[in-house]
């Protein structure tokens, strides 16, 4: 089970900003995949992920327990 | 380096408390910065703006950023504050206050804080104009998403 937050504009396209999913050893690049096909948030394609609050890479795995973050372009300052 | 060096508020910021945090007797210099809300842009009137941020990220990426600072300058203390939630025009967003025993160091770390605040940190921008609203998607503020959304 992990748990994936979204923030900003992805938090109002998908209407929540949390979502627990029953995922695990499943690459990043996956889980968009899967998300995509459930909710209509094309902008996932072109947003950073965080695995437990460090920037992670596509091929990265994530495990269950994880906290997946989706990061679009920031802009704070 | 002490946690409470960086954080993230959702009330009014006291910049005077942020430079307290790196007053030293070993300071000849403290720069501060402060980022405000500004009306105009482009030709296009902020009526107020909302930020959101990851906090628990937010606050360690800060920290990243007063770590970097350290290994590049040493001997430099680093505080930094952003303010999340709605912010009105001309109210402090963020304050970075960079002490040192040279001025130099002090100037240069501070503007180096800002750029990588606009990198790394994990903090959002919904500017709210008299015409309508958007999510500031690029982080270099160059580019804003029509829709909220990257093309």
């Amino acid at each position: 089970m992990i748990t994936v937050l979204f923030f900003a504009q992805l938090q109002e396209a998908i209407g929540k900003d949390r979502l627990i999913m029953e995922e695990s050893g499943i690459t990043i690049t996956e889980l968009k995949g899967k998300l995509k096909m459930e909710y209509a948030i094309p902008q996932l394609d072109h947003v950073m992920t965080a695995v437990n609050e460090e920037y992670a890479l596509p091929t990265d795995t994530v495990s269950s327990g994880d906290i997946v973050a989706f990061i679009p372009p920031v802009s704070g300052g | 380096m002490k946690e409470d060096m960086y954080e993230i508020l959702e009330e009014p910021i006291q910049v005077e408390k942020i430079i307290e945090k790196v007053t030293r007797r070993k300071a000849g210099a403290i720069t501060t910065f402060l980022g405000t809300v500004r009306e105009w842009t482009d030709g296009r009137r902020t009526i107020f703006l909302e930020y959101q941020a990851y906090k628990t990220m937010a606050v360690k990426k800060l920290a990243q950023i007063g770590k970097e600072i350290q290994e590049r300058w040493p001997d430099t203390e680093v505080a930094i504050t952003h303010r999340i939630g709605k912010l009105t025009i001309s109210e402090i967003a963020v304050v970075i206050a960079v002490s040192s025993p040279h001025r130099k160091a002090a100037y240069e770390a501070n503007e180096f804080a800002i750029e990588r605040i606009k990198q790394i940190v994990p903090i959002w921008k919904k500017e709210h104009w008299d015409d309508g609203e958007t999510w500031i998607g690029d982080q270099l503020e160059q580019n804003a998403y029509p829709n909220g959304e990257p093309s």
